[in-house]
């Protein structure tokens, strides 16, 4: 597949040797791109299709395989009322589709101190007060690309639950659609992050080897070893290496 | 869904499954493990960085005469977008004490490590977003040697056997000895790790990893980090100033031949400005969107090897530049997601690589270039591989195995990431396996550092994936978590302790003029003007239709449209 982006199914394409390439006709659809008109092949990703129809991407592309969220896109179908909501990179074209890419969604991200705050329903109602504007209408839920019950922890966060939150907003990639659609003007995976970041620092359970090998590390156990393997010939480092058993 | 006519290739994988299960849950290795000249057999015969025609000496720079990966050769053969007498260095836009470019997880860290210890301000200057780096991609996990059975110095062994002997042993030598201390200050900042239920990390095996030391979180790993960074950087706008969607294009140098600062270009306006620093930072990461040997790629949309070129334009020698890292598993099948990663998790886990009869033919977990290899192997000279129907080839990961070996709803629950990205596509990893091919990965080699990120320019520090000699020429999974983490703490610490003193000179931009010479010297014949900023996917008459206008080839008009001139170098253009 040489020098095609992943995302259009190109029909043509294999880097790898050795292998015929599949001549079939691409199939093409129309998408509306912003409203304009593009024929886009069919098994195209939004971004495959973007960019097969010339543009460059600069804002809304980023990881490309859905983990950054830079490629927040609504669309509605034809004969549809609906408004859709995906990420460009992990969402297919269909004929007549009409898409607009949401690079960045504007949105306040509260400045706090981790060590001053306790992870609590104070921690919330201080930064992110909206969240208690919730009115469980769901519409955050329904518009979440990784299908993530954001209703969900947002309830565990008026309820100062922080665990609850950290679980269910994991996976979130802070696309922004779900504060986009909010009625309430939520917030949501940014009061995520903090719930996250809250659980970490003070919901963990110790590790209790950790402490001990930083502590190890700090007061040089490991020199010793280091300083012989460090001046050993490639010859006998090989053989330690080789040697070595395995967990 | 898989075609039809894989099914009975499919059927193979799951009868012999229950036998595969079987050795799986023995403590003997599923495969025999390849011994070294068996190892160097499979590198030279299937490893793509052995093909002859993937490396050629570079004729200019430091390295000049060096054998490098070629796309790295054409890179650095190229013109810069500026020439010293457009660029005004009198009245600098931007002073700082430290410049870090790249906001990933090395620039990230580097900011807070020179706020917290130095009480040094930071600009970090990124082409896309923050965040919008290959750290947000990392998913299987981090090495560090925590658990009890495991040592730092057994990490050293591991990750030097892995480099083949090769990588510099002080670079290894502090990635493993501060490894403990960076969970910590991870966890600290409020990374939430997988743990176990006394609270011990929840570790697991990578590819050539003797000891389990894979810490994770879910497969969401480097996107935990990733947010965790940005956040605490984003809680000290007065300390770290973050400019978006504005790359570094060149380095600015002093008349002592000091590192000073960067030109910024602004993505939007198309602006160029001036920023005067006491240090620099360069945290740009890797190239996977050269598309070396026309391979797919794992990585962000900006990884274009930008820090590279302006780095060698301004004199820093570079390591290791003729080794590419190929994941073993990228995905072959759906066609929509091709090339995307795999976690090698899922082999740690206990996923097996098996042909189209099912049957077993590497131990999964051998070093990446060597797994790759062989898999490589399997399907270009045995013949053995399964071809979707775009014309790919790739071999099955058995996943369904982890939850027979870890009981049902451990893959939804480790591999969130890995599941939704399949079942988007009908295929459910938990009944059936992945199809899988080696896609291109990491940037093995870099711009030479030592242990305090200093490379041959002083005041230029780099950290992460862009520099070189750390993993020699082979990383093992899970050490560039720790490296951008590790390499980034330093580089903030040792670059804002240099800040503290330098005192800088004429700023210049003298260097590009003299390389700009050198490429004449060397009769250089190249439109490639570079960095290269973003790949264009356009399609081939799209491109052709875009040229049309004139008078385009060197810096002047729009360098998003200049980047689409050169065909014979074509990072992403069509051919």
């Amino acid at each position: 597949m040489k020098n095609a982006p992943a995302g259009v199914s190109s029909g043509s394409s294999s880097l790898q040797k050795g292998v015929e390439q599949d001549k079939a006709e691409e199939s093409l659809i129309t998408v509306y791109i912003m409203g304009k008109a593009y024929e886009v092949p069919a098994k195209a990703t939004i971004m495959g299709a973007i960019e097969y129809a010339g543009h460059q991407i600069i804002r809304g592309a980023g990881c490309r395989e859905g983990y950054c969220g830079a490629c927040a896109t609504i669309y509605r179908l034809p004969g549809d009322y609906k408004i859709r909501t995906g990420l460009a990179c992990m969402t297919m074209v269909e004929d007549g589709m009409t898409l607009a890419q949401i690079p960045s969604v504007p949105a306040e991200k509260a400045i706090y101190d981790i060590e001053k705050l306790k992870p609590n329903v104070t921690a919330i109602q201080e930064m992110y007060p909206t969240v208690f504007r919730c009115v469980a209408c769901g519409t955050c839920t329904k518009s979440c690309p990784q299908g993530l019950q954001v209703m969900d922890y947002v309830q565990a966060a008026k309820r100062g639950d922080i665990a609850a939150v950290m679980d269910l907003s994991f996976d979130c990639v802070v696309c922004g659609l779900c504060m986009l659609r909010c009625p309430a003007e939520i917030t949501q995976p940014l009061m995520g992050i903090m719930a996250k970041r809250l659980y970490g620092r003070y919901l963990r359970k110790d590790s209790p080897e950790l402490a001990e090998r930083v502590k190890a590390v700090e007061d040089g156990a490991y020199e010793a070893e280091y300083a012989e393997m460090m001046t050993m010939s490639r010859e006998a480092l090989t053989k330690r290496y080789y040697a070595r058993d395995s967990e | 869904m898989y075609p039809d006519y894989m099914a009975e290739s499919l059927r193979k994988v799951e009868q012999t499954r229950p036998k595969r299960l079987e050795l799986a849950r023995k403590s003997e290795p599923v495969y025999p493990l390849m011994n070294a000249e068996e190892r160097q057999k499979v590198l030279e015969g299937f490893h793509p960085d052995y093909e002859p025609s993937a490396r050629r000496a570079v004729c200019v720079g430091p390295n000049k005469g060096e054998k490098l990966t070629t796309e790295v050769s054409d890179l650095l053969e190229s013109h810069s977008w500026l020439t010293s007498e457009q660029v005004d260095l009198n009245k600098p836009d931007i002073e700082t004490d430290v410049l870090i470019i790249g906001g990933g997880g090395a620039g990230c860290n580097a900011a807070l490590i020179a706020m917290r210890e130095h009480g040094v301000k930071s600009v970090i200057a990124t082409k896309l977003r923050m965040g919008d780096a290959n750290t947000m991609m990392s998913q299987g996990g981090m090495q560090a040697a925590v658990s009890r059975t495991d040592s730092p110095t057994r990490h050293y062994l591991d990750a030097i056997g892995g480099g083949h002997f090769e990588n510099k042993p002080e670079l290894v030598k502090a990635l493993t000895e501060d490894g403990p201390a960076v969970v910590k200050w991870l966890e600290d900042l409020g990374v939430c790790w997988d743990k176990e239920e006394d609270g011990s990390m929840k570790v697991m095996h990578g590819g050539g990893t003797s000891r389990k030391r894979m810490m994770s979180c879910r497969d969401y790993t480097g996107a935990m980090i990733m947010r965790t960074l940005m956040d605490e950087v984003r809680n000290h706008p007065d300390m770290i100033t973050v400019k978006e969607f504005m790359p570094a294009v060149e380095l600015i140098m002093d008349s002592e031949g000091k590192c000073a600062g960067a030109v910024l270009y602004n993505m939007d306006s198309e602006e160029f400005f001036t920023v005067k620093a006491k240090s620099t930072i360069i945290a740009t990461g890797g190239y996977g969107r050269l598309h070396i040997r026309g391979y797919d790629t794992t990585n962000h949309y900006g990884a274009t090897g930008d820090g590279l070129v302006m780095a060698y334009r301004a004199g820093a020698k570079l390591m290791y530049m003729d080794s590419v890292q190929y994941h073993p598993t990228g995905v072959s099948f759906p066609e929509q997601i091709a090339g995307f990663l795999v976690t090698e998790a899922i082999r740690g886990a206990g996923g097996q690589p098996l042909n189209k009869d099912g049957e077993l033919f590497v131990f999964p977990r051998e070093p990446r270039d060597i797994e790759a290899s062989a898999i490589i192997r399997e399907c270009v000279q045995n013949g053995n591989g399964v071809t979707t129907p775009s014309g790919r080839v790739g071999v099955w990961l058995d996943s369904p195995l982890i939850d027979m070996l870890h009981g049902a709803g451990y893959t939804e629950r480790h591999f969130p990431a890995m599941y939704r990205q399949f079942i988007r596509y009908g295929i459910d990893i938990t009944k059936l396996p992945m199809l899988i091919y080696p896609s291109l990965h990491y940037q093995n080699g870099g711009i030479e550092i030592n242990e305090k990120c200093e490379t041959d320019i002083p005041g230029l520090y780099v950290a992460g994936e862009a520099s070189g000699g750390l993993h020699g020429r082979n990383r093992l999974m899970g050490n560039s978590v720790l490296d951008y983490n590790v390499f980034g703490i330093r580089a903030g610490r040792y670059a804002s302790e240099y800040a503290k003193k330098a005192k800088l000179g004429k700023l210049s931009v003298a260097h590009l003029d003299a390389y700009e010479k050198q490429l004449k010297d060397a009769n250089v014949k190249t439109d490639l003007v570079t960095p290269i900023l973003l790949p264009s996917y356009a399609p081939k008459d799209v491109k052709k239709r875009q040229l049309v206008r004139g008078g385009n080839t060197l810096p002047g008009a729009s360098v998003l449209q200049n980047r689409l001139h050169d065909d014979a170098f074509s990072p992403a253009g069509a051919k």
